[in-house]
Order: C-alpha cells, then sequence, then structure tokens
C-alpha cells in the first residue's frame, strides 16, 4: 500500500509531468489564461488519462508483447509487435479524445467553445502519449499503472491551474509591454520548473 | 502514397500562380509573424528536449518540416472525404504513418544519429504544430497552399530550436555542433559552464526572451496571446 501512495505522491509532485519532463506545455501554457478554462482543461486531461493509460496497458499486454499472443494460438508465442505501440496508443488516445469531444460538447457547449481548438489537441498533448510510453518503459504493473495514470493527471491539473492563477495575478503588475502574455508565461513556467525541482529526492 | 501525391498538388493549382501572394504569405508568415512556437504557441514540448545540443535540433526541424509538409498534403487532398467525426484518427494514422517512414530512413542511412534521436523522432506525432495545422489549416484549403503552409511552420519551427539550442549548446558545454568555441584561457581564468542551461528551464527562459526581443521589434504581435 505504501509503495502505490510513495508512487501517487511522486508522480504528482516529484516527477510533475509538466515540471520535470516538460510534456503537454502547448495546451499547458495557451489555456491557462483563466483559471476556470484552466480547470476544465486539467479535469479533461485526468479523465483521457485515467482512461487511456490503462487501456494501453491491457493492449501491450495482450496483443503487442513477445509472447503476449499466445493466448490466440501457441504458434503465435514468439511474435513481437513491439514496434507498432506508436500507432496502437495513439489510436486508443484519439478514439477516447473524440468521446470526451462529443460529451462536453453535448453536455457543457460553453467549455466546448472555451477550450476551442485545444480540445482537439489533448489528442497530441504529449503528456498522455508520454504517460503510455513511461508506463511501457518502466514496466508498470496493472495497479501500478492505474495509480500512476491518476498520479500524473492531478499533476498537470495541479500545474495548469497554479499557472493560471498566477497569470489572473499578473494583469495587475506591470510587465514591459512586448513581454505581456506569452513571454513572461515562459519565463514563469520555467521558475516554477525550477521550485518543483525542489521536491526532487523526497520519498515518503 | 506521397509519390502519387506530389504529383498532382500542383496540378490542382494551375489556375493560380504557383507562388502566388497567398501561397507566399503561406510559406513565409510562419517563419517570423506566425511562428508556431512563440506566436501560435505550438510544439513547444519538443523544442525544450531537444535544443540542449545543435545537431539533434536541426535533424529534428528537418524531420518535423517533411512531416507537417507532407500530412497537410496528403490531409488536403481527401479532406472532403473524412467523416468530421473521425477526422482526429485519420489525421493521426497518416502523421504516424510518415513518422514512422522518417524513422525507417534516419535508422538506414544514418544509423548513429538515429540512436540518438529515437525518442524524439516518435515524438512527432504528439507535435502540436502538424495537428493544429492540419487541424486549422489544411482542413480547409487546396493541397498546394497546405504543402506551402506545412514547409513553412516546419521551418519557423526549425528557426526557434536552432537559435536556442546554439545559446545552450555555447554557454552550457563551450562547444558548437561539437566543436569547441570557447578557448581553453577562458577556463584557465575561472570560466565555468553554466549548470543551469543544460537543464530544461533555461529552454523556457531562452524562448520567452526571444517572444520579449520579437514583440519589442514587431508591436503588431503584442497582445496577440
Amino acid at each position: 500500500m505504501e509503495h502505490y501512495l510513495n508512487m501517487f505522491i511522486k508522480a504528482i509532485f516529484v516527477e510533475n509531468v509538466v515540471f520535470a519532463f516538460f510534456l503537454g506545455m502547448c495546451s499547458f501554457l495557451a489555456v491557462s489564461k483563466k483559471v476556470k478554462t484552466a480547470f476544465g482543461l486539467g479535469l479533461a486531461v485526468i479523465f483521457v488519462m485515467v482512461l487511456t493509460t490503462p487501456l494501453n496497458y491491457l493492449i501491450l499486454e495482450y496483443m503487442l508483447k513477445p509472447g503476449a499472443l499466445s493466448w490466440i494460438s501457441p504458434s503465435l508465442a514468439d511474435v513481437d509487435l513491439t514496434f507498432l505501440a506508436f500507432i496502437l496508443f495513439i489510436s486508443t488516445i484519439a478514439g477516447a479524445v473524440q468521446l470526451v469531444e462529443m460529451v462536453v460538447e453535448k453536455f457543457t457547449p460553453a467549455l466546448y467553445n472555451a477550450l476551442g481548438i485545444f480540445l482537439p489537441l489533448i489528442t497530441v498533448n504529449c503528456s498522455i502519449l508520454g504517460a503510455s510510453l513511461f508506463m511501457q518503459e518502466r514496466e508498470y504493473s496493472f495497479a501500478e499503472t492505474a495509480v500512476f495514470s491518476v498520479g500524473s493527471g492531478i499533476g498537470f491539473f495541479l500545474a495548469i491551474v497554479l499557472l493560471a492563477a498566477i497569470r489572473e495575478r499578473l494583469r495587475y503588475s506591470k510587465i514591459p509591454e512586448p513581454l505581456q502574455g506569452l513571454g513572461i508565461a515562459m519565463i514563469i513556467t520555467g521558475l516554477m520548473g525550477m521550485a518543483f525541482l525542489s521536491f526532487s529526492g523526497i520519498q515518503l | 502514397m506521397s509519390v502519387e501525391t506530389t504529383v498532382e498538388a500542383p496540378k490542382a493549382t494551375k489556375k493560380e500562380a504557383l507562388f502566388s501572394k497567398k501561397n507566399r504569405r503561406a510559406l513565409f508568415d510562419p517563419l517570423d509573424d506566425n511562428n508556431p512556437i512563440t506566436v501560435q504557441v505550438l510544439g513547444i514540448c519538443s523544442a525544450l528536449a531537444v535544443t540542449v545540443q545543435v545537431k539533434p535540433a536541426m535533424i529534428m526541424a528537418v524531420g518535423l518540416t517533411f512531416v507537417a509538409a507532407f500530412s497537410s498534403l496528403i490531409i488536403a487532398l481527401i479532406r472532403d472525404s473524412i467523416p468530421g467525426r473521425i477526422r482526429m484518427i485519420v489525421q493521426l494514422i497518416i502523421v504516424a504513418l510518415l513518422v514512422t517512414l522518417v524513422d525507417q530512413v534516419l535508422k538506414a542511412y544514418m544509423f548513429d544519429v538515429s540512436k540518438k534521436l529515437s525518442v524524439f523522432v516518435g515524438l512527432i506525432i504528439t507535435n502540436c504544430i502538424v495537428m493544429g495545422r492540419l487541424e486549422a489549416f489544411a482542413m480547409a484549403q487546396k493541397p498546394w497552399p497546405a504543402f506551402l503552409d506545412g514547409i513553412g511552420n516546419g521551418l519557423g519551427y526549425g528557426i526557434i530550436l536552432v537559435v536556442v539550442a546554439v545559446f545552450r549548446e555555447v554557454f552550457g558545454a563551450g562547444t558548437l555542433l561539437g566543436f569547441k568555441v570557447i578557448p581553453q584561457w577562458f577556463y584557465d581564468h575561472g570560466y565555468v559552464n553554466n549548470g543551469l542551461m543544460v537543464l530544461p528551464p533555461a529552454a523556457l527562459f531562452l524562448i520567452g526572451i526571444y517572444i520579449w526581443w520579437q514583440r519589442s521589434r514587431n508591436t503588431k504581435l503584442v497582445n496577440v496571446s
């Protein structure tokens, strides 16, 4: 149990997808102007991540790994399909995002309009494909994958809401005009990244 | 597939000059006024990851330009027959196909470089520039402008990548493309490489400063985003 709790905390703070690996930066910077939209995108990312990472784990385990196909027939035991991992992972993610897009469009049109192009872009939010690839690379078990995906999703949520809150406050500060908006957001993200570096090495 | 489509592309726009004003804009705007990284806020993840050294940054830029150009071209050719609801999956499959192609070519002809880049080449699939331009431009345009737009965005991305990588390599490691540029004399007198430049936050600071410089030079970009 402690192992899972430790992994959960690590995925949120120590190895935050945004600040430690700099994944998912595009939507992170573009949708963090208001806390409300950042909140919506963060929730969407948690949802898609929790849905797709365990699904990709099952695909990897029962379709792609060497010997994984032996449940169909023993003659397939030495087929190694892991080179297809990219295409299958991204297809799963694209399918899940399409589902989320339809649900959001139907039930909360206001959020749908606010997220605009960044809803379809969750598909190419590197943090989601990144979570699946980390799961493959680190050879997690199914339970570990589930805990890791929830932690990573919450980590992204936390990061984007934090940045949105800072940017809302920034509106009242006097920043040189050309640096306003994206420029200062980049520099602040860099500073937040350095702050998050101080979490490294923490263990429960 | 791509061989057929390149032949078809110019035919479709015969009535219009090949480099009309509109097409030139599609090609050159992304280099500065509509740069994918600093203005459109796309493709930042890989800009942070591959800019520690100049050489991987350049190869990454070439790979991305290829994928962006040909995926735009293919999508623009078949845009009318893609059902709206599953357009993202179709786009991703085409992008993944092209990325696999780039990966295989690198493996066959430049094995050492491919080994260095393997993760980053795969990450082109999730590079928002490709998807963003497909959604925003290629889905609504003729093949030839879409192709130029892809090339332009790839080059605009490449410019930022190389600028950032030059700073990070020179100040972080004292080399440029692997050659030593900071003389030994400096080190003998107490000069030390800047360790911050090797860490990812440095790329964020450098891109932030680049945006500052770009927008103070070109004031119509202020408050774009």
